[in-house]
This record gives structure tokens, C-alpha cells and sequence, in this order.
């Protein structure tokens, strides 16, 4: 039987990760992730692992492409002003399709902001952070033990369609600790590296054959001599300047991820059965919500909550299909708005959408939710 | 022993920088139309300054005897 | 066709290379190459071709992992030496070679580079200094001297240059060297022993770059920058047999720093090993 751990978020994100069969970190110490930072240092040399501690985040950034390219899976945390410095490369990750995951423990910003207060500022940055139209996966998890088993989702949507994929946290979740019962390591899904279908010429490592949507190359040192490179590249991976051959691979890179939306979004719908109200939120903000759900539905209010868990693909289709039983929508996010752009984005005016939102590093209650609610109902 | 050598040009390859000229010890080649030209070939000794010396690969030796 | 040398090692499909007429890059690539072909040839030495890693940052430098028919990436500005970290640290088996730039390593990645230097992690550094922002058209980099003038220095360089081959000896590099391209037999050898050298190594190599550096300080043709080098870069040996008043504005050509220092891979393998017998010899999930 199974026994309940007390763990803290970020160390869950350390032994999910592990779980997934994450053997490389490099990272840069900041508030509020360094926790798995330090708890990679001792957890992975015990199982054959590697930690480095890099001399910033854009090196931290360049150094898990790198390892990942010589076939390991690996990671790095960081927090907004890290985030901001890895931008450039997890362009370039996206771009040579190199699989790794980058866990954000959102601080609130802008600039250094506030180093241990919670935020959802990142959001939009998650999804346009890096310059150049590009094809972005991520998730936010909102408690203890659904961080150990998303990160491990993370990892394998990142091996699937060979890019790096965003594990967005918030101070919230990431240094909370709870009771949890891990799941048993053996019972796991686990997807490793894609090099299966290639055609064995090493000229074609980003040959991708009719039915497939990402390539297969081999990791370095593996027999095969390829080339990679983040500029516009033919299916040989060597650099080219031809708009045709510019515009099959961005299209390929941005459907690969558009083609496949319903496998990689995944929501959360509590008391959304007859609810005529949805409070929208991500991540740690789901604590409070689903605290103020209770409260109101024993004031006899019908609310529910969705909560995206993949908040990159936006999950439109799930929440769409919840319009027509809906008379409102309340967004709640730790930020000015951001999520809430694109929530109105998918109702397009079919439902009214208020926001509740906080910027100033403190937490929202459930009964701030509660009385916006009851506020709503009176009027 | 030397081996018989030959001394090949690879045109397609030159950008006509004049240093596999300008470096030959016996003034065996020329630049003409921006172009190397082998203009005095009874005069190469085979040294390799040249195709040490050559950014673009397209001046060479080439050992005839294997 | 090709000499058998760039036949095997380039990927001839690609050339003739982008670089300009006279650049001095194409020579220290083929050094590269040839280096790499004595070691693969070298009974004494048990190499894998497939465990090569050529990693490249931008600039006209960085185009050279392209055309070398290796594993190669080309990776982004600056961080060719922090790609090449997460490289040899995962496979410490790769032999994992950057070619980078005055610019890519000394500026927007000079941090990498000390870093690597500090860490005396297995990586052999090769940068082509050109002294200027070839790509870019003629702008001033960390190398180039005070005084000369640039795209973005009209009325001379204010600035004073690195010596990117001291910088990394300061910053603790076990091996750190100068190379040139006029003198291309001794910077092949010194290539030869960087990547023999079990530890981090750097070989900074000076180039020629007749078109964006060259012609704005009226430095003449190729032929009389290789002349330049031929008369101010002067191999070890012979530079020590010189006087001080004849070495005056001549730099010497050669290893200029080898030291026995712990290599990182190594260390954290003990790391590793001793992980494993407090955990029973076995990893823990």
C-alpha cells in the first residue's frame, strides 16, 4: 500500500520528472523555483543523473537543448526574469524540435518584482514569449500531486511532438506542501525519444514520411551525421534561403501542434454538470475557486469551475461546449487580464465574461470570489 | 621518392583571392577573368603551397601513385 | 571533384562556402578537418568518427559547422559554448569541438566562455578571430584594436580589445593556445593536441577578413594580411629565441597555457559513483 509523502510542489516537479526519466538539469538559482534546482543536485547523481549549475539562464536554456540532443531527457526551472533570459533559445528549441521541459515558477513581476509573491503574469509570455510565429505547449498544474503526474505528462508530450514544452507554475502551487500518494513508478506512461521511422541516410535527419508530423533523428553519437540549426532549414537540416522550403516547415511546426489539439489540452470541470456560472482559473488560483464554489453553492448559487490544464494549446473546444448552459463566466488569475483575453476570444460575446484579478503579490480568497459572485447575483 | 603528383583546379570552387598566386614558390599560377590558371605547369615542384593555403579547397594535389 | 581530405570530411553538396573572397575561415576549417583526420588515423588513439560534435554559434565563424560532415549544431548567438556544456556533460564519450567567433565568444558569450574555462570541462574551444563583425558588415568587435576603424567605430575604436587567448588562460583554462592561418601546419598541430587535451581548451586562431576589417583600415589584399601574419605572428620556438626589442608588436604562435587540472566530466562521475554506493549500489526512483 502506498504511503502518503508530505512534498512540497517543487520537489514534486523533481520526482515527476524523474519519474519521466528526466537524467539532466541545468539551471540558475531564483526565487521562487530553487528549490528544484536543489533537489535536483541530490536526487540525480543517486540515479546515474546529471546537475549543473550553469553561470545564467541563457546558458541553463542552452545546455539542456544540448544534452537533449545528445539523448538525454532533461530540464531547467526558473522564474520570470530567468524565463525572460531563456527566451531566445526555447525559440531555437522549438525550431531544431529538440524535446525538454522548462518549469516556470511564476513570481510577480514585471522586472525582479516581487521575488516570493505569487503571480500569473507569465501567461502570455508562456505563449509569445520567444519572437517568431511558433508552435507552444503548456501546462499549469494546481496542487501537490497533480504537478508530480503533469510533469510526467510534460515530458511525454515533449517527446511526441519533439518540443519544448512549458510546465507553468506559480509561487502558490510550487511552495505548497501536502499529503500525497504517488502513484505506483511502474504503472506509468512513458514516451521515449522518437528515432524509429528514419530512412537511415544521415543527409535526412528532419525527413518527416507521409503520416508522421516531427522527425526521428537519432541523438549525437548514434551513427547518424547530422546537422541542426535554428535558421530555416531543408529536411537535411542544413540552412536554407528558400521561401518555399521556409514556409513548409513553420506550417509544419505550427500544425503539428494545431492538428493535435484534442490530445494534448486537458481541463478540469468541477460542479460544471448544471452550474449556470463558470469561474475560469488556472493553476494555484483553483485552490481558492473551488473553496468559493462550495460557499456559494450552499448559498444555492449554481457555479462551477473549468479549469484548463493545458493552458497552451487554450482549451476553446471544451469551454465552448459549455456556452450554451452558461449565463456567466467569471475569470479569476493572478495578473492584470491575461488568460481573460482569451477566454473572450472564445465565447466571442456569446456569454458575458467578468474578471477578477490581482497583481499586487498578495493571494486571492475565496471569499474575495465569493463576494464578486454574490455581487453579480444581486445585481 | 616523390610520387607522380598532379595538380588539379577545381574552377566552380575558386573565388579568385589570388593567394595560391601570390604564395607559389615558382610562379606557376595566374588569376585571369577572377579565376586561378595553371599558366606555367613544367614549373611546379608539387610543394602544396598552394592547397595549403587555399580557403575554398579548390587548388590540390593529387598523388597518382596509389 | 574534391581533394580525398574535403571529400571525406565536408559536405561538398554545400560548397563552395559563403565566406568572402580571401577569408581566412575556410584554412582553419580545414586545420579542423585535418586535425581530426591525423587523430581518427592515429593507431595510438581509439576514435570514433560518429563520437565528433561540431557545435557553432552565429557569425561568419559559425557557418563551418554546416559544411563539416560531422554530428554538427549551429546554435544561437553567444551560446555555442553553453550548448556544447549540455553536449559533453551528457556524453562525456563525444568529442565535442566549438567553432565560434571573436564576437560570439568574447562579447555576447564571453560569460560562457570563462565559465567553461573555470570548469575545465572537456570541450575544445576553436575561435576564428577576424577581429570584426564579418557578417554583419564590418562592425567592431571585443578583438578588434583600438584605434581601427569599424562600421560602428568611424572615427576609430575607443575601445580596448581582448586577448581572447589570455582571457581564457586568466579565467584558468588548462590549455589555452594562439593560432594563425598563414602558419596552418602549426595551428593543425596545436588543434591536434587541444583535442587531445583531456580538459577545456581554447585555440584562438587569428583570421583574415579582407572585406569587412581589411578594406576600412586599409590592411591591402588577403595576400597582405597572410604577409601580416607571416611577419607578427611568430611560432613558440622561434619567438622565444627573439629579443624583447625584436618582439615588439609580434605575438607568438603556440600553446601559451597547459596545466593538469581535474576534468568536470570526471569529477562529477565520482559524484555519481559515490551517489551510488550511499544509495546500495543501486539508483533510487
Amino acid at each position: 500500500m502506498a504511503k502518503a509523502v508530505l512534498m512540497q510542489g517543487n520537489e514534486a516537479a523533481v520526482e515527476g520528472a524523474l519519474a519521466a526519466g528526466m537524467r539532466f538539469f541545468a539551471g540558475y538559482p531564483i526565487t521562487p523555483s530553487t528549490e528544484i534546482a536543489e533537489k535536483c543536485a541530490l536526487r540525480l547523481p543517486q540515479v546515474g543523473g546529471k546537475f549543473i549549475q550553469m553561470e545564467d539562464e541563457l546558458s541553463s536554456m542552452a545546455a539542456i537543448l544540448g544534452a537533449s540532443a545528445a539523448g538525454y531527457k532533461t530540464m531547467t526551472a526558473t522564474s520570470g526574469p530567468g524565463f525572460s533570459l531563456m527566451q531566445e533559445n526555447l525559440g531555437y528549441g522549438m525550431m531544431a524540435e529538440i524535446p525538454c521541459v522548462i518549469v516556470n515558477v511564476q513570481r510577480a513581476g514585471p522586472s525582479t518584482g516581487l521575488p516570493t509573491s505569487p503571480s500569473q503574469g507569465d501567461y502570455m509570455q508562456a505563449r509569445w514569449g520567444t519572437h517568431g510565429d511558433h508552435p507552444v505547449i503548456a501546462f499549469s498544474p494546481s496542487s501537490v500531486l497533480e504537478t508530480y503526474t503533469l510533469i510526467i505528462r510534460a515530458f511525454n508530450l515533449s517527446e511526441k511532438y519533439r518540443t519544448p514544452v512549458i510546465f507553468l507554475m506559480d509561487e502558490i502551487v510550487g511552495h505548497m506542501r501536502e499529503g500525497v500518494v504517488l502513484p505506483d513508478p511502474n504503472k506509468l506512461k512513458i514516451n521515449p525519444r522518437k528515432t524509429s521511422f528514419h530512412d537511415g541516410a544521415h543527409k535526412k535527419c528532419y525527413y518527416v514520411p507521409e503520416g508522421a508530423f516531427v522527425p526521428s533523428m537519432k541523438p549525437f553519437g548514434q551513427g547518424e551525421r547530422y546537422n541542426v540549426t535554428g535558421l530555416v532549414h531543408d529536411e537535411s537540416g542544413f540552412p536554407v534561403n528558400n521561401s518555399a522550403i521556409a514556409d513548409k516547415l513553420i506550417s509544419r511546426l505550427l500544425s503539428k501542434i494545431d492538428d493535435h489539439v484534442d490530445d494534448i489540452v486537458r481541463v478540469e470541470e468541477y460542479q460544471m454538470e448544471d452550474a449556470d456560472t463558470a469561474i475560469v482559473c488556472f493553476g494555484g488560483t483553483a485552490r481558492a475557486a473551488m473553496d468559493a464554489i462550495e460557499a456559494a453553492r450552499a448559498q444555492g448559487m449554481r457555479v462551477g469551475m473549468f479549469r484548463p490544464i493545458t493552458v497552451w494549446p487554450f482549451p476553446e473546444k471544451p469551454l465552448k461546449a459549455r456556452l450554451p448552459q452558461l449565463k456567466r463566466i467569471l475569470m479569476v488569475e493572478h495578473n492584470h487580464g491575461q488568460m481573460l483575453l482569451e477566454v473572450r476570444r472564445a465565447v466571442s460575446g456569446a456569454v458575458p465574461v467578468d474578471f477578477l484579478g490581482r497583481i499586487d503579490g498578495t493571494v486571492i480568497s475565496p471569499a474575495e470570489i465569493l463576494a464578486n459572485l454574490n455581487e453579480k447575483e444581486a445585481n | 621518392m616523390v610520387g607522380l603528383k598532379r595538380l588539379v583546379v577545381e574552377p566552380l570552387w575558386c573565388k579568385g583571392c589570388g593567394i595560391c598566386a601570390a604564395f607559389c614558390p615558382r610562379g606557376v599560377l595566374e588569376i585571369e577573368k577572377g579565376k586561378v590558371r595553371v599558366a606555367a605547369l613544367e614549373r611546379c615542384v608539387f610543394c602544396g603551397q598552394c592547397e595549403l593555403r587555399c580557403p575554398d579547397y579548390a587548388i590540390y594535389l593529387v598523388n597518382d601513385e596509389e | 571533384m574534391p581533394s580525398d581530405l574535403i571529400h571525406e570530411y565536408m559536405r561538398i553538396d554545400h560548397l563552395p562556402q559563403i565566406w568572402c573572397a580571401g577569408c581566412g575561415n575556410g584554412v582553419i576549417m580545414r586545420d579542423v578537418a585535418v586535425a581530426i583526420d591525423q587523430l581518427l588515423k592515429d593507431e595510438e588513439y581509439d576514435f570514433d568518427r560518429d563520437d565528433f560534435v561540431i557545435v557553432s554559434g552565429i557569425g561568419c565563424s559559425s557557418r563551418a559547422a554546416g559544411y563539416l560532415d560531422f554530428n554538427s549544431i549551429h546554435t544561437t548567438h553567444g551560446r555555442a559554448i553553453a550548448f556544447a556544456t549540455g553536449i559533453k556533460f551528457a556524453n562525456p564519450k563525444l568529442k565535442v569541438i566549438v567553432l565560434t567567433g571573436d564576437g560570439d565568444c568574447s562579447a555576447i558569450g564571453g560569460n560562457h566562455l570563462i565559465h567553461a574555462a573555470r570548469r575545465n570541462l572537456g570541450l575544445t574551444v576553436i575561435c576564428f578571430n577576424n577581429h570584426i563583425y564579418g557578417m554583419t558588415g564590418g562592425q567592431y568587435s571585443p578583438t578588434t584594436p583600438n584605434g581601427d576603424v569599424a562600421a560602428t567605430a568611424p572615427y576609430g575604436n575607443v575601445d580596448r580589445p581582448f586577448d581572447i587567448a589570455l582571457l581564457a588562460t586568466g579565467a584558468g583554462a588548462s590549455f589555452s593556445a594562439r593560432g594563425d592561418v598563414f602558419h596552418a601546419r602549426e595551428t593543425t598541430e596545436i588543434i591536434r593536441k587541444a583535442i587531445l587535451h583531456d580538459g577545456f581548451s581554447l585555440v584562438d586562431v587569428y583570421s583574415i577578413c579582407p572585406t569587412s576589417y581589411g578594406r576600412q583600415n586599409h590592411k591591402g589584399s588577403a595576400v597582405d594580411m597572410l604577409q601580416w601574419q607571416k611577419e607578427n605572428l611568430i611560432p613558440t620556438a622561434q619567438f622565444h629565441a627573439m629579443s624583447e626589442q625584436a618582439r615588439a608588436g609580434k605575438k607568438e604562435i603556440g600553446i601559451l597555457a597547459f596545466n593538469d587540472y581535474p576534468e568536470y566530466t570526471d569529477e562529477y562521475a565520482k559524484v555519481i559513483e559515490a551517489c551510488r554506493k550511499q544509495t546500495g549500489g543501486k539508483g533510487r526512483n
